[in-house]
């Protein structure tokens, strides 16, 4: 499979990441080459083959539902660009 | 004396503790070393001269009250993705302008419990992506090696370069690395040094920039054998606050070396001789195979078949999970922002300003094969490939092998701004066919200095061992040491 220029626009908006009409070009010609790399895979059979889900065989961790944390609230908004009263700012969502 | 930052971690160690010289002076010579080096070299991005001078008087407290720790008043670099309270982390990224995180990780914080020194932040790819240090915001750091009667400057490996060059040329007596797909043994290799990656969940990744969750491991990069084993002993630890750390104690790896190799089984994976590889690295392939041989072990011929396959599933899954672990950078939370007309324009225009090339490449394939009517056939069929790979070498050990030996890299250390690397992506993602395999199956894995190429440039070695086994490749690669010798740069800077 290959992209277009339209894909290309439409994965950088899912992406969020603006891009010119030049930047896709250039995109579109690398994510090509990479795209055309992995199709190496089409080779491989994998049917009864079960996907890798954990990387060494383990059980999950599980730890009681409590409270090990908190009232951090400065630490947690000291490295934002933009707060008020330990609230992140962001530009006006809802009219 | 001999030159302070001369001395390997073992024997900075030993004189500390015999008060030959102090922590103090030990971490001046370094920090001397720095500033006049780092201009040229480009290793470090954040030098904590203050940080770095408090530790070690601290140390030296400690020291003349006999209380050292094991890695009291060693001074160590760190590779600039860990989270260091109040200090430079921005995984080299334009995108976490200004970040000074408020906790540590746990890797750096096991090693300032054990005692050790911080000199600062090293320089790396951007989010660890790339072979070549070259996508770094800060900048490309040059290799210490050069090409016999060569000024052309020549690229440490990837990501973990700055880690590389500065244990290299003595700017740290060890550093921190991560490796994702071969960012601690391709850099290792490039610049003669002893680089491993641990079994995945060895180390906890809390505090650690995620690019690929599933792939990503923490390690060290370090002058010889014996120094790895010392930093790995202290980097890695249990810890509740990773899901994925393994829950095993931790082995003191240092007793392994001297263990001998006799009697065991060494395969050697016939894929692993790939189309174009230069006759000096299977040359020193065979010189691998013969020490071993020499030393007491079975050298037994393996199949790894679904190898080929490795590089183009990585090539799905690494891009998937990192396009989903860098979706939090936005603005909004920490780092960059750019300012937009609404809040969608204001994410693009900062991730569009804060992420270089490479990463915006590999977000947009992540988002791509991630994205509705694409999953099964990317990233689902790479999950079932990666079962196969993890399949191969469970195979191999199951049939009695203890440890594989591979080369490192296809090749030794290319130049800086190589035209052919830059025009098509692919061709730089080869650098890790020889290391990727191990990733996706988490296994250990080790590079170790084996030899130099006719240029003069370092080639290494590498060791693949059984999950959680990484104290069998200490003592395999403390064979090869010892017959290929260790390997410096002869100082230009």
């Amino acid at each position: 499979m290959s992209v277009d220029l339209d894909t290309v626009k439409r994965v950088a908006r899912l992406a969020r990441i603006a891009v010119t009409e030049e930047d896709v070009s250039a995109l579109t010609g690398k994510l090509n080459s990479i795209l055309g790399f992995v199709e190496h895979l089409d080779e491989v059979d994998v049917s009864g083959v079960e996907p890798m889900t954990s990387v060494i065989p383990m059980e999950m961790k599980k730890r009681i539902d409590e409270v090990t944390d908190g009232g951090k609230a400065a630490d947690i908004v000291a490295n934002a660009p933009a707060t008020e009263d330990n609230f992140f700012l962001v530009p006006k969502v809802v009219e | 004396m001999t030159e302070l930052t001369a001395l390997t971690i073992a024997e900075a160690r030993e004189q500390l503790k015999a008060k030959a010289f102090t922590a103090v002076e030990l971490t001046e010579a370094y920090l001397a070393a720095i500033d006049q080096a780092n201009p040229v070299i480009n290793a470090y991005v954040a030098v904590t001269h203050d940080r770095a001078r408090q530790m070690a008087t601290a140390s030296d407290a400690r020291l003349a009250k006999n209380e050292g720790g094991a890695l009291e008043g060693i001074p160590l670099g760190i590779k600039d993705l860990y989270a260091t309270e109040g200090v430079h982390t921005q995984a080299c990224s334009h995108i976490l302008d200004g970040f000074r995180p408020r906790y540590e990780s746990t890797v750096t914080a096991n090693l300032w419990a054990d005692g050790a020194v911080m000199l600062g932040k090293l320089n790396m790819d951007e989010f660890a992506m790339g072979s070549s240090n070259e996508t770094s915001f800060y900048g490309p750091v040059k290799n210490p090696w050069r090409a016999t009667g060569s000024n052309a400057d020549l690229v440490p490996g990837g990501s973990s370069g700055g880690s590389a060059a500065a244990v290299a040329a003595w700017l740290c007596a060890g550093a921190t690395a991560s490796d994702t797909g071969g960012s601690i043994r391709q850099p290792a290799a490039f610049t003669g040094t002893v680089g491993i990656k641990p079994t995945y969940g060895r180390c906890s990744r809390w505090g650690m920039v995620a690019f690929a969750s599933s792939l990503d491991q923490a390690g060290p990069i370090a002058r010889d054998v014996r120094d790895a084993a010392i930093l790995l002993k202290s980097m890695a630890s249990v810890d509740a606050k990773d899901t994925t750390s393994v829950d095993l104690p931790v082995p003191d790896y240092e007793a392994a070396l001297g263990r001998s190799v006799r009697g065991m089984k060494i395969g050697i994976p016939k894929e692993y001789r790939v189309e174009g590889m230069p006759e000096e690295i299977e040359k020193l392939w065979q010189q691998g195979i013969d020490w071993l041989r020499e030393a007491g072990a079975e050298i037994v011929e393996i199949t790894l078949p679904h190898t080929k396959y490795a590089l183009p599933a990585y090539y799905i899954v690494a891009p998937a999970e990192a396009s989903s672990n860098l979706a939090r950078y936005d603005g909004v939370r920490y780092g960059l922002r750019e300012q937009g007309k609404d809040i969608v324009d204001m994410y693009e225009r900062t991730r569009a300003a804060g992420f270089g090339d490479e990463v915006k490449r590999r977000i947009m394939v992540g988002t791509y094969v991630l994205s509705a009517g694409y999953y099964d056939a990317y990233y689902l069929k790479a999950q079932k490939v990666r079962t196969l790979i993890k399949k191969d070498f469970e195979d191999v050990f199951a049939a009695g092998v203890d440890a594989i030996l591979t080369p490192a890299t296809p090749s030794a250390a290319f130049g800086i701004a190589d035209q052919e690397l830059a025009s098509d992506p692919v061709k730089m993602y080869l650098n890790d066919v020889f290391t990727v395999t191990v990733n996706m199956a988490g296994l250990p894995g080790i590079a170790v200095p084996a030899g130099l190429d006719a240029k003069g440039l370092p080639l290494g070695l590498q060791l693949i061992g059984k999950p959680f086994d990484e104290e069998t490749l200490f003592a395999t690669a403390h064979v090869i040491e010892q017959a290929a010798g260790r390997f410096s740069p002869a100082k230009w800077w």
